[in-house]
């Protein structure tokens, strides 16, 4: 009964949604009648539905029922509660129900909430919505129905892919889709706004908490996937440029940029087309990471379910989507009339570099990430790595780190170069002063060097803009500017750092043997089996001591899984303030030596604090941004009352005239 | 700094994009001819190697009982064949993938050095029921086409 219900709120949800797109669109006509006046409630009771659905799948998952195909597949009576939880989104058809419920209620939550915006530009914007939920209803209901009966109920069930059973990546796939569904709300927006012609700061106003938690999820989600790579995987690497890493990276890129646009088209009405176009862009590439993901058509450690309809599915949403939107874009961009010019050196000078050096980026990855499907079209087998995405986008990347450095110091409309001399020369001595430290000390390659070179002002630059300000007046979204270029700063020390000096020891030694990395000793005191709730394992008793310091006892693991059969390395890490000792066991040899792979990676733990800054920066920008919005409605409404108040005065005083 | 002229501004703003979108374009299609790890099956390998230190794939199976591990306890060398004749020995250092094991498929990446040797930096073995890189995928699908003739030679 209870999937049976939740279909039938999916169908009534896909009704809503046609029912919200003939709305607007009726709207859009002129006839602003009675379907026009549906299209707010038909998207909050769409958002309610989708919730509901969503809900009777995850208690299907709670109570393991295993008469549902998805439930029988991907669950177990056995597994703990948070993994059955997260085994209704870590699956094609419950993620692509998460999806589209988390598009569901954004759109609820705006047609709930948003009343900045013109009337007709807010309907166009949720018939866009309903226009792309309804694609996604449509797949789901047609070729992965979540809630699948099967003939004859399951005894047991299969289990989640135990490389999944892992906390972080339990909220790893719901942030990324966050992510994703907040740029398809930026995306509709646009459509909105360009459908009748209302491309205004206002409209950037109100997309800009949507871009902005769309990017705050997509770092966290990146930051967190990231992580997840280094310890799960056992290869000490923490990017690897792998296509699933790439779908999420190409929607950041171009939600930074589009972030930093709309900046430019709130505070100074310019950019105008130009926003549009790359809200168009943000959303096509969450929908290419969308169809790389769900579609398993590249070779990925992510790619487990490969299914050549469903690939074709979303490939069809994805053309009829961003063509779509391209041809709209195409026949309207002509009438956006040129919003406020500005000089070459001003900040909107800046944050353009910076809009298009993040834009040639995107260009690289996402050659790189396509190129070996055209090759494959073409019969040729090829993959693209490290030696082609790392030296391409730091082509890019670099010159815009640099004019990120002095960029929000630069004025509005024009500047003037004196005005910055002082601390650009600064910035400029610090940078040589750090090369020269590092070239004197170590000998290091290019990319490192750079980054080196580069984090050590930008992390300074980044507070500049609160010189000689009051730090109580300083407002929230300029903190959140302030600690997310921070962050950048932060994250860049530490790659640089980990591709700089990592030590690296590979070894084979006998129990009781003593092995050296670095300034750590680390001494394998045995090697046990243990079991868990559903694998065993080798487990290495590892004892590491640095320095003179303190003993520290560490425990590396190679595990198999039995349901399904399957084996994983866990890593052990030791953290320090400067770094982490990694290590991993492997196999026992021949003579009976066990095989230790040991790193020692200074700062390493900054690539991840800097991700989280930046998110934190994007969290403290809504907050300014939702705080002063609330202010000002707060104001209006207190005008408002005082002005009908007058009002009423006025005319109480005019009666009592009257009478008199 | 003067503004741009009036009229331009949004002209020279659309070229600067087209401009750098173009260089990313063309670099990055210069740098894929350059950069790309080509894919080799054993027999192309023997036929046309790749020149020394290029980074390149090779794909095959691993040859029963040539598993061999070397004094240090962490070098292994084995090697890869296809169905047919063509051998390629490899080198690798570190932890060998869990199910690594003789007569099965695998993906090595990394180089040919100058004596012949492949020189691998990782190796992808079958990893699960579920996930078989793409190119030992086919060669799965090939194995398959074998196999019942195999498994039922000398029953009729």
């Amino acid at each position: 009964m209870i999937p049976e219900l939740g279909l039938a709120a999916l169908w009534l949800a896909a009704a809503l949604a046609a029912l919200q797109l003939t709305g607007g669109a009726a709207a859009q006509r002129g006839d602003a009648g009675d379907l026009a006046a549906l299209v707010r409630p038909a998207a909050i009771l769409q958002g309610l539905l989708a919730l509901f659905a969503f809900t009777m799948l995850l208690w299907s998952f709670v109570v393991t029922d295993l008469s549902v195909k998805l439930v029988a597949d991907n669950s177990h009576s056995m597994k703990p509660l948070i993994f059955k939880l997260a085994g209704a989104w870590g699956n094609h058809e419950g993620s692509m129900l998460l999806w589209v419920t988390v598009l569901s209620l954004a759109g609820g939550l705006i047609a709930l909430i948003e009343r900045r915006l013109p009337e007709r530009t807010m309907q166009a914007t949720l018939a866009a919505q309903g226009f792309v939920a309804l694609g996604f209803y449509a797949f789901l209901l047609l070729s992965s129905n979540p809630f699948e009966r099967l003939p004859v109920p399951a005894a047991e069930g299969l289990g989640l892919n135990p490389l999944l059973q892992d906390i972080g990546l339990a909220f790893h796939p719901p942030t990324l889709y966050f992510g994703y569904v907040g740029l398809s709300v930026a995306f509709s927006f646009a459509v909105g706004a360009l459908l009748t012609r209302q491309v205004t700061p206002e409209f950037a106003r109100v997309m800009r908490p949507w871009i902005l938690g769309a990017w705050v999820f997509l770092t966290l989600g990146i930051t967190a996937g990231s992580y997840w790579a280094y310890y799960e995987l056992g290869w000490g690497g923490w990017w690897f440029w792998d296509p699933v890493e790439n779908a999420s990276l190409m929607p950041w890129l171009a939600a930074t940029a589009l972030l930093h646009s709309a900046s430019v088209l709130a505070a100074r009405d310019a950019l105008r087309s130009w926003t549009i176009m790359l809200g168009v862009v943000a959303f096509s590439m969450s929908m290419v990471g969308t169809f790389l993901v769900r579609s398993g058509i590249l070779t990925s450690v992510h790619a487990f379910a490969v299914d050549p309809e469903r690939g074709s599915f979303i490939l069809a949403l994805l053309a009829l989507y961003i063509g779509g939107a391209l041809l709209l874009f195409a026949l309207r961009a002509g009438t956006i009339s040129e919003g406020q010019r500005f000089a070459l050196l001003s900040r909107e000078g800046a944050l353009v570099f910076n809009n298009v050096m993040l834009s040639a980026a995107l260009g690289i990855v996402l050659l790189g990430t396509l190129y070996p499907l055209l090759a494959e079209a073409l019969d040729m087998r090829v993959s693209v790595g490290p030696p082609y995405f790392n030296p391409m986008s730091a082509v890019f990347v670099i010159p815009m780190l640099m004019v990120m450095t002095v960029g929000p110091l630069l004025r509005w409309r024009h500047d003037n170069i004196d005005r910055i001399r002082l601390p650009l020369a600064l910035l400029v001595a610090i940078a040589v002063t750090v090369a020269l430290l590092v070239g004197l000390l170590a000998s290091v390659g290019l990319l490192p060097m750079l980054g080196l070179v580069l984090s050590v002002p930008l992390a300074l630059a980044a507070f500049l803009p609160l010189k000689g300000r009051r730090l109580t007046r300083v407002p929230l979204a300029t903190w959140g500017m302030v600690i997310a270029h921070f962050g950048v700063a932060v994250a860049l020390f530490g790659m640089a750092n980990e591709s700089a000096f990592t030590r690296e020891r590979l070894a084979a030694i006998e129990i009781g043997g003593t092995e050296r990395v670095e300034d750590w000793q680390i001494t394998l005191e045995g090697v046990d089996a243990v079991a868990g709730p559903n694998w065993t394992a080798l487990e290495a008793r590892l004892i590491a001591q640095r320095g003179q310091g303190e003993p520290v006892r560490i425990s590396p693991q190679a595990r198999n899984f039995w349901t399904p059969p399957q084996q994983t390395t866990e890593s052990a890490l030791i953290t320090r303030w400067d770094g982490q000792l990694y290590a991993v066991v492997g196999d026992q040899t021949g003579d009976g030596r066990w095989q230790l792979r040991l790193w020692w990676k200074p700062f390493v733990t900054f690539i991840w604090y800097g991700g989280i800054l930046v998110a934190l920066g994007g969290v403290l920008a809504i907050a300014g941004r939702v705080l002063g919005d609330l202010k000002r409605r707060r104001v209006a409404a207190r005008s408002m009352a005082r002005r009908s108040e007058r009002g009423r005065l006025r005319g109480a005083a005019q009666t009592a005239g009257d009478r008199a | 700094m003067s503004t741009f002229k009036p009229k331009h501004q949004r002209l020279v703003l659309v070229l600067i994009a087209l401009a750098a979108l173009i260089g990313a374009v063309m670099l990055a299609a210069w740098s894929l001819r350059t950069q790309a790890d080509y894919f080799y099956l054993p027999d192309e390998l023997v036929a046309d190697p790749p020149p020394p230190g290029q980074a390149v794939r090779l794909g095959g199976m691993v040859e029963r009982g040539s598993i061999e591990t070397m004094a240090d306890g962490v070098t292994i060398a084995f090697v890869v064949t296809d169905q047919a004749a063509a051998r390629v020995p490899v080198r690798y250092s570190g932890i060998l993938p869990d199910l690594f094991v003789e007569g099965s498929g695998v993906v090595a990446e990394g180089s040919v050095a100058a004596d012949g040797i492949f020189i691998a930096t990782n190796l992808l073995a079958k990893h699960d029921e579920n996930y078989v890189p793409r190119e030992m995928q086919d060669m799965h699908k090939a194995m398959d086409g074998t196999g019942p003739e195999a498994t039922t030679v000398g029953l009729e």
